[in-house]
């Protein structure tokens, strides 16, 4: 993986390897703190992963010593970028997290509503009536009348 | 013309910075966003036909040359896409713009919407330019961070429910692609991707196997192909209309035009392309057989999203020059058609108050220039000729059937199945939703749809029946564009026009 002096530490693939497996193991939690927990370790697992790809060795600063003793600037920039990206992200889930703990009273992550739905029907053995819409106005028994429209009145339109 | 190359992102997020300092003037925010998308599809039309003519059109950003600096790339691929999502962008704007002023609305476009579209076009744009596998990276970032604040716009409790599962797979992906991008440097030492063109047909079988897979499964998950696509019919149609449409349109089609460019640029001849095919049929099959059980207008739709994604990556796993002509046709095609069937579904809700079936009918008798705009796009989804929808699927088949052999062959038996049930699945929407008998027990006056919306919609449905009839040119355009990726060279001079170092 490197060509010259200090490979990398094993300690440091090791705690990507760690990190990485936490974080997959957490993110199939269904609650969003845990996920939320596990979108930051495995981001940090990754971000270490991409410092593992440069050399590493002195500053990279021209002047400071023989060039090819010098680390690889270029996966420190990529990883600053990918931690400004993780960071925003995990922000942004802490944020839903929140949300949803504040509308429903926890922060699961429930089934789809149409899945349960439909797993319903073929559990019962029935297909959607929907298919067997008749012609007339009162053919189809389980078409509902539409909603009333939601109309919202207009400044001046009560006069 | 260089100095073009860089405006379709730059304007958008200039727009974005504008929109949001003048968060309390609608008025002038929407105008600064109506600009900014005209200005990028004047840009974008002006690329594709300087690519058409004169080749790639590379421009390095920052002044450094090539695999040290980032450039930015409009080859005709990138060109092409570029022309229609800002045209599709354009006309989604100016759609919510009339949701914004219609009298029904219930999710009227807060004032965080503008700036947050703006942001998600330069996402777009940016990644269709990226030269460079970590801009490619970017510019997807750019485009979920304001993808999660629009699905979740609002905040009501379904959105949540149904953003928190978008958000943490999208961030998921974004994971795998970032591992993949950290791998691919570990083993060749760039990201450009002309560079990388030459360097990863070095690498040992394995570990380009490897690595295609990694960017694969990434990029896949982001297409929507099918075994990681259940995230998709779960969380698209809870957003508002617009946003619905735009994603359904876009955000895939981000994913299939970053999974052409692997297949062709950075692993061609890879020995995924068999795996790529056997979940291209299993895409259409399974993605259609979903929508067939839907009852929700958005629902179905999404399926047939889903569904359609799987010619795509059919064409592109031919690799043949045919084939990927007829991806690229189907990724023009399918976006149009796509995005206008959401914005026609949003128009449903807000004449009918709903998208479910069993709640609507005979909107056709009622609402009868609503019943030609569903008709069109939908007839042409399915493939009924001589609609754009029926151009696509047939270069497809045909590329299908001159590749020969055993898997092709099934999977062309799987398109016209797909086909087939796309048209089913059409007219049970038709005959549902617009020609049975309407129940109109309410006494309330009928909602008048905003013209905005209205005219919207028409010009995209217009925008499509065009795809019709250039269809002769367009194809031209794309067979050229698919020789060029077969060939990689165009796009390598362009970019390194010094030699590879």
């Amino acid at each position: 993986m490197t060509r010259s002096g200090a490979g990398p530490t094993l300690v440091l693939v090791l705690a990507v390897a760690v990190l990485v497996g936490c974080g997959v193991i957490l993110l199939l939690e269904r609650s969003l703190t845990r996920i939320l927990l596990g979108v930051v370790m495995l981001g940090n697992g990754v971000n270490l992963l991409i410092l593992l790809g440069g050399r590493s060795g002195g500053a990279p600063i021209v002047g400071t010593g023989p060039v090819e003793r010098m680390s690889d600037p270029l996966p420190q920039a990529m990883v600053l970028t990918s931690i400004v990206i993780t960071f925003g992200f995990t922000a942004f889930l802490l944020a839903v997290a929140y949300r949803s703990w504040y509308l429903s009273g926890d922060d699961e992550v429930p089934d789809d509503l149409e899945d349960r739905q439909i797993i319903r029907q073929a559990g019962r053995n029935e297909a959607g009536a929907v298919d067997f819409g008749g012609e007339g106005p009162n053919g189809d028994p389980e078409q509902v009348d539409p909603e009333p429209a939601r109309r919202r009145l207009r400044h001046g339109d009560e006069s | 013309m260089r100095t073009l190359v860089p405006l379709p992102v730059v304007v958008p997020l200039l727009g974005a910075a504008l929109t949001l300092l003048l968060a309390g003037k609608p008025r002038i925010q929407r105008a600064i966003s109506v600009l900014c998308l005209s200005g990028t599809l004047t840009v974008a039309v002006l690329l594709l036909v300087q690519a058409y003519r004169h080749g790639p059109v590379v421009v390095a950003v920052g002044g450094w040359p090539a695999p040290v600096g980032i450039v930015l790339v409009a080859d005709q691929l990138a060109a092409l896409m570029l022309v229609v999502s800002s045209a599709v962008t354009l006309c989604v704007l100016l759609y919510s713009i009339g949701q914004g002023q219609s009298d029904t609305s219930e999710s009227s476009p807060v004032s965080i919407f503008h700036p947050t579209y703006l942001v998600l076009t330069a996402g777009v744009t940016n990644a269709f330019l990226a030269g460079d596998l970590f801009n490619l990276f970017v510019g997807f970032e750019i485009l979920l961070a304001a993808s999660f604040v629009l699905i979740t716009l609002g905040g009501t409790e379904t959105r949540i429910r149904t953003g928190s599962t978008y958000v943490v797979v999208s961030i998921l992906s974004s994971m795998i692609f970032l591992t993949s991008v950290g791998l691919v440097y570990a083993a060749t030492g760039t990201l450009n991707l002309a560079q990388l063109a030459q360097r990863l047909d070095d690498l040992p079988d394995g570990v380009r196997l490897a690595l295609e897979l990694m960017l694969l499964l990434a990029f896949a998950i982001k297409a929507a192909v099918f075994p990681l696509s259940a995230w998709l019919p779960d969380s698209y149609p809870t957003a508002p209309a617009p946003v619905t449409a735009v994603f359904a349109g876009l955000l895939t089609k981000v994913g299939v035009y970053a999974i052409i460019r692997t297949e062709t640029l950075l692993f061609p001849g890879g020995r995924a392309h068999i795996l790529l095919m056997v979940v291209a049929g299993l895409t259409m099959v399974i993605g259609i057989l979903g929508a067939v059980a839907q009852s929700d207008l958005k629902r179905l739709f999404s399926f047939t999203l889903v569904s359609h994604i799987g010619y795509m990556i059919f064409g592109v796993a031919l690799s043949t020059a045919a084939g990927l002509a007829g991806a690229i046709f189907y990724v023009v095609h399918h976006i149009t058609i796509q995005t206008t069937l959401f914005l026609v579904a949003g128009l449903v809700e807000e004449r009918a108050g709903s998208t479910d079936l069993r709640r609507i009918g005979g909107l056709a008798r009622v609402a009868p220039l609503l019943g030609v705009l569903f008709f069109i796009p939908a007839m042409n989804l399915a493939g009924v000729p001589p609609f754009s929808g029926f151009l696509g699927k047939l270069g497809l088949l045909q590329a299908g059937v001159a590749a020969g052999g055993p898997l092709p062959g099934v999977l062309v038996a799987a398109g016209t199945l797909t086909s087939l049930l796309t048209l089913y699945v059409a007219s049970r929407v038709w005959n549902i939703a617009f020609w049975r008998a309407p129940r109109l027990a309410t006494s309330e006056p009928v909602v008048q749809l905003p013209r905005l919306m209205v005219g919207a919609t028409v010009a995209l449905v217009a925008l499509g029946l065009a795809l019709t009839v250039l269809a002769g040119p367009l194809f031209d355009v794309t067979a050229d564009a698919a020789a060029d990726l077969r060939l990689r060279t165009p796009y390598v001079r362009a970019v390194l026009p010094g030699g590879v170092p």
